[in-house]
């Protein structure tokens, strides 16, 4: 028996009906999972880079507003289309003046972090009176990132960096190959498509202006239209702020979703005729 | 096997595990797009880029300047994928720190054009995804431009654009800078510095018309002898 739940249904070579793992090279068993399979089948051979993720964050998303940044994501790590743990943590603060989000494989970012508290590490190591702001915390990730990527060996993260330097506001997102832009609204992966135009809509020109109450009912509100449309995501989120007073990360929280339309709608409510 | 079938199912029961099978291995390059145009003139040089970096369809971001000041004489621009191009100007930037400690002097540009060459030839293998150019003045004063491919051949010329909207702006520059195709190609005039910082910006305006790389704002750039001035001009942002 085929115990290989993806191969059910597809044709296999004859004579392959036991090959539990491809061995590299055979391109016939590469194409058996070209698809999203997790990498755990994957050939056995020397050292292997990520070439896709496997448990992963969806968006990321991120505004400035009057008094600093607010950055907020879902607590959700997919595996696939498993919705596999669900209280997990995709922003952590470095210092006391920036928050790090990320998006994408949680493992490579899990060593992100890791790499960010040697920083830490060595910057408290070092009394030479300055303190690692946003801008040095991106700039950091910046090279980290590139230099995998040149290698060939991404961190399959899409990261974004804010917080405060030197009073001034910064926001700054920099991908799995290097690509680097700062902006006052910065959202990842399918945010960049839904929240992305929201959140310029209301902050864009008003970056001074916009109140801290205000910047978390936007934040809260794209959370929500992000939960109804992205299929990857959970409405049990997180938003940090960062202010002068320092780094806050909220507890989780549910959004409350609305889906009682659905009843009047034929075909998704209940029997009708 | 059947050439309609996808890739994933033409390790068949046919039998032989052909070469048909495509395996998906990630791209470490992007195409962020853009547009830069540069023009040389008898006693200034013109360079200019938009700063719109986009991603496909997505706009990443409105303001994200591909046009470096790299010293009080050169600014160089880079069109492409914005990780090399960032990479790449703060390996310029170190270099030219360098020249000046060792020769106590400011890089010139002829010498940072010969520079930015052989940078980009050493990865030749894995080249810097970026079409530069690279803008200043030459030892005698005069306004000099240099553009670039990925790996470093470059050339000198009088005026060149660049990016994703290079297409819709070198014939354009060709007739208005170069006078090509008019009754003045065999002795082209003069062409002031206010002329050509015109014609600049309605290179750009008419490439956002049809290029949706190209928006949001123009930084220009102006290489004198008294240093480099910087303007900035707002572009449609559809």
């Amino acid at each position: 028996m085929d115990y290989f739940p993806l191969n059910w249904g597809k044709p296999r070579a004859t004579g392959d009906e036991h090959n539990w793992l491809a061995t590299p090279g055979m391109a016939g068993a590469h194409a058996r999972h070209a698809d999203m399979s997790p990498t755990c089948y994957a050939p056995a051979g020397p050292t292997s880079h990520t070439s896709s993720p496997i448990v992963t964050g969806t968006s990321v998303v991120a505004l400035k507003y009057k008094d600093g940044i607010m950055m907020a994501t879902d607590c959700l790590a997919s595996y696939g289309s498993l919705a596999r743990f669900r209280d997990v943590e995709r922003m952590v603060p470095v210092g006391n003046s920036t928050v790090v989000g990320a998006s994408g494989d949680i493992s490579d970012f899990q060593y992100i972090q890791h790499q960010l508290k040697d920083l830490e590490i060595d910057e408290y190591e070092t009394p030479d009176g300055h303190h690692l702001g946003p801008e040095n915390v991106f700039g950091y990730l910046h090279r980290v990132m590139y230099a995998r990527r040149s290698k060939m060996d991404f961190l399959w993260n899409t990261l974004v960096v804010g917080g405060l330097q030197d009073g001034k506001k910064y926001l700054g997102c920099v991908d799995m190959r290097g690509v680097t832009y700062s902006a006052s609204t910065i959202a990842t992966g399918y945010g960049a498509y839904i929240a992305q135009p929201l959140l310029r809509k209301a902050v864009e020109g008003r970056e001074d202006t916009l109140t801290e109450e205000e910047a978390r009912k936007l934040l809260n509100k794209v959370m929500q239209v992000l939960f109804y449309r992205d299929a990857r995501s959970l409405n049990k989120i997180q938003v940090t702020t960062v202010n002068a007073s320092g780094v806050h990360i909220s507890e989780p929280y549910s959004l409350p979703t609305e889906w009682g339309f659905a009843e009047n709608i034929r075909g998704y409510g209940a029997a009708q005729n | 096997m059947f050439a309609q079938q996808p890739p994933a199912m033409s390790a068949g029961p046919a039998g032989a595990a052909s070469s048909h099978a495509i395996q998906h291995r990630v791209s470490p390059y992007e195409d962020n797009g853009g547009t830069s145009v540069a023009i040389a003139g008898e006693d200034y040089a013109i360079i200019a880029a938009d700063t719109r970096q986009s991603e496909g369809y997505l706009i990443n971001s409105r303001y994200a300047p591909k046009a470096f000041q790299l010293s009080d004489s050169s600014v160089v621009s880079c069109c492409g994928f914005y990780g090399d191009a960032t990479a790449l100007v703060t390996y310029l930037k170190q270099q030219m720190e360098f020249y000046q400690f060792n020769h106590d002097k400011p890089m010139p540009t002829p010498a940072l054009a010969q520079l930015l060459s052989i940078t980009l030839y050493r990865k030749r293998f894995f080249p810097y995804y970026v079409h530069n150019i690279l803008a200043g003045l030459d030892a005698e004063g005069k306004g000099c431009i240099y553009n670039y491919d990925p790996v470093g051949s470059f050339e000198r010329y009088k005026y060149q654009a660049s990016g994703s909207g290079v297409a819709l702006i070198q014939p354009f520059l060709d007739n208005m800078v170069g006078f090509k195709n008019t009754s003045l190609q065999d002795n082209p005039p003069f062409l002031p510095l206010n002329k050509a910082l015109q014609l600049v910006k309605d290179a750009f305006t008419s490439a956002t018309e049809r290029d949706i790389y190209t928006g949001d704002q123009v930084e220009i750039f102006i290489i004198t002898r008294d240093g480099v001035r910087k303007e900035t001009y707002d572009l449609k942002k559809d």
